[in-house]
């Protein structure tokens, strides 16, 4: 199975777009070779601008510009992007409503050896908690072009989550993206994951090695964290006895929030939370990481045994 | 224009700075008081705003970097004519006029601003498409508070007007000295402000802020440098044209009650 970064197809898809759009405007903050910008500065360098290491004013000058009827893509790390510049993306950029893509790679403890003043795992909490504001978390190559591409065309501020790893591919070039929608991948009995980013590629394994021991599980990919696919989740919570979330994301405000959030208005069900649990990670590899936490499929099938 | 006349619309802009402080018995009248003159010289000289196009981009902008001074922008937008609202809704409930401008709510209110050191980011870039994207021969300008230049950002955004040779960009600087808190000096001091903004990169003008030929002078010489972005240092008084007002940073942040409303509308009533 192909691997590849979804910083990657971020890279590929916006050179792409500044030659098919030209009202397409990139900035970056002393990132372009990390976070892939750098490809589109090479199809269109008079419509990329760097703006150096000074992330709160490149989200506001990404303001200016996006009030200047240009549809900007504004990238750093998840930390500094979110993190840093939170308070110019809420007031600049939401408050107005303005079109702006957040588009912040690295994000998550899969960042690896640079550690936890790295690791940002609170991006998705943060982002989603800000009016006008939509949020999406990519979990293969084909999802991250086919977002990355579309919220060009969605009127106001968006954040596309994106990592630093190599992931495998779930879907194909035939992939097409559908605002505010989950998808099933597996259907399964009584327990559900809920996966989004790359732990959809950890549910997907976890679902493997239990459908082994003849134990069948649903997972649902959503790649929308806002607006979030509330009829899925509703009938997935009317349909199983217990919801697993799985996100590379602090347990507090993510994904497990966020579903909760419609399970106890909607059909309250059972849920488990897999996530950091309100800690900071540290230096590692990505997968001695993932272990190390309690991220990665062999946690996954552990967690569905001891729920069983 | 004659400068009798520019002095009139600034001594009306300071009147409906008054009244909207005055019914909303919040808001921030010295910081507004001190700017009138130089929102004048930019509304009534600079800019080519009208009636036609203030709902389109393809004009010159401004940026109320300090958003607090929301009375002078909308008390200017009134002046002009381009104001519907009735400044008395100021701050109240379900008002277009909010505490701090928002551009969807109020045509002419080229930016969304409150949170200080934003605004100045934000003209950098119209500034850069315009410059560097559109390629027109509109102009960005831009008020700043001095206090508002404790921010960082500012000086980040200082840096990028400067990298980016963003000469259709003028800043204007609201040197009152005064801030919440006090005399920006003993607040946190930011100064000295010309050597700052030169070593930054930019051409930096100073000019008594209530002297509408040396604020006229500023702005067209700025339109004569070439590759770098303009700083009109306005030496200003807060406060100014309210005797009581003046030079007290106890008007930054408080209303008249209704006798020191009388009082300073009496003021500048005598100006008329």
């Amino acid at each position: 199975m192909a691997k590849e970064a979804t910083r990657n197809a971020y890279g590929k898809a916006l050179a792409e777009l500044v030659i098919e759009r030209d009202d397409v405007l990139v900035l970056d903050a002393d990132l372009t070779k990390s976070t892939k910008t750098i490809d589109a500065k090479k199809a269109r360098p008079e419509h990329h601008f760097n703006m150096g290491i000074a992330e709160g004013n490149m989200m506001a000058v990404a303001a200016g510009m996006a009030a200047s009827n240009k549809v900007v893509y504004a990238s750093s790390f998840a930390m500094f992007a979110a993190g840093r510049a939170f308070e110019q993306i809420r007031n600049s950029i939401c408050y107005p409503n303005l079109n702006v893509k957040v588009c912040a790679t690295h994000a998550g403890i899969t960042v690896g050896e640079d550690g936890a003043s790295h690791q940002c795992i609170e991006d998705i909490a943060l982002m989603r908690s800000i009016p006008n504001m939509k949020v999406f978390v990519p979990c293969d190559q084909y999802q991250a072009k086919a977002i990355v591409k579309a919220v060009a065309d969605i009127d106001g501020p968006c954040y596309v989550r994106l990592g630093r790893g190599a992931v495998e591919d779930v879907y194909d070039e035939n992939y097409k993206f559908e605002l505010g929608k989950g998808k099933v991948l597996r259907e399964g009995q009584k327990i559900a994951l809920i996966a989004t980013g790359m732990m959809v590629q950890e549910a997907l394994k976890a679902a493997d090695i239990l459908a082994k021991e003849d134990i069948s599980v649903t997972v649902v990919d959503m790649p929308c964290i806002k607006p979030i696919d509330e009829e899925l989740i509703e009938k997935i919570a009317k349909s199983h006895e217990l919801i697993i979330t799985c996100e590379e994301h602090n347990v507090y405000g993510g994904l497990g929030s966020a579903v909760s959030e419609v399970t106890s208005k909607k059909s309250p069900v059972r849920m488990e939370m897999m996530g950091m649990q309100d800690t900071f990670g540290e230096s590692g590899t990505p997968n001695e990481l993932l272990a190390k936490y309690g991220l990665n499929a062999d946690h996954i099938v552990e967690k569905v045994k001891e729920c069983l | 224009m004659e400068i009798k006349e520019l002095e009139l619309h600034a001594n009306r802009i300071r009147k409906n700075i008054l009244t909207e402080v005055h019914s909303a018995n919040s808001g921030h009248p010295g910081g507004s008081l001190s700017g009138a003159d130089i929102l004048t010289e930019i509304y009534f000289e600079q800019m080519d705003i009208n009636k036609d196009n203030v709902d389109s981009i393809d004009r010159d902008r401004f940026v109320l970097s300090k958003g607090h001074a929301s009375p002078l922008l909308y008390g200017t937008l009134k002046e002009k004519g381009l104001l519907e609202d009735d400044l008395t809704t100021f701050r109240k409930i379900n008002s277009n006029l909010q505490g701090h401008p928002n551009m969807n709510e109020v045509a002419g209110v080229d930016m969304s601003t409150g949170s200080l050191g934003q605004g100045i980011s934000c003209a950098v870039g119209m500034a850069i498409v315009n410059k560097l994207v559109d390629k027109n021969n509109h102009r960005i300008y831009c008020l700043l508070g001095d206090g508002e230049c404790e921010e960082g950002q500012v000086w980040e955004a200082c840096m990028a007007a400067a990298h980016y040779k963003l000469d259709n960009l003028c800043a204007v600087l609201d040197y009152n000295h005064l801030q919440i808190d006090g005399n920006i000096d003993d607040v946190i001091s930011p100064e000295p402000f010309a050597s700052k903004f030169e070593s930054f990169g930019w051409n930096v003008l100073n000019v008594n802020g209530h002297d509408f030929y040396e604020l006229r002078n500023a702005f067209e010489q700025a339109k004569q440098v070439k590759d770098k972005p303009t700083m009109i240092i306005a030496h200003t008084i807060k406060g100014k044209g309210v005797s009581f007002m003046e030079n007290n940073y106890a008007w930054h942040g408080t209303a008249p009650n209704d006798e020191q409303y009388e009082t300073a509308m009496k003021e500048l009533g005598g100006l008329e």
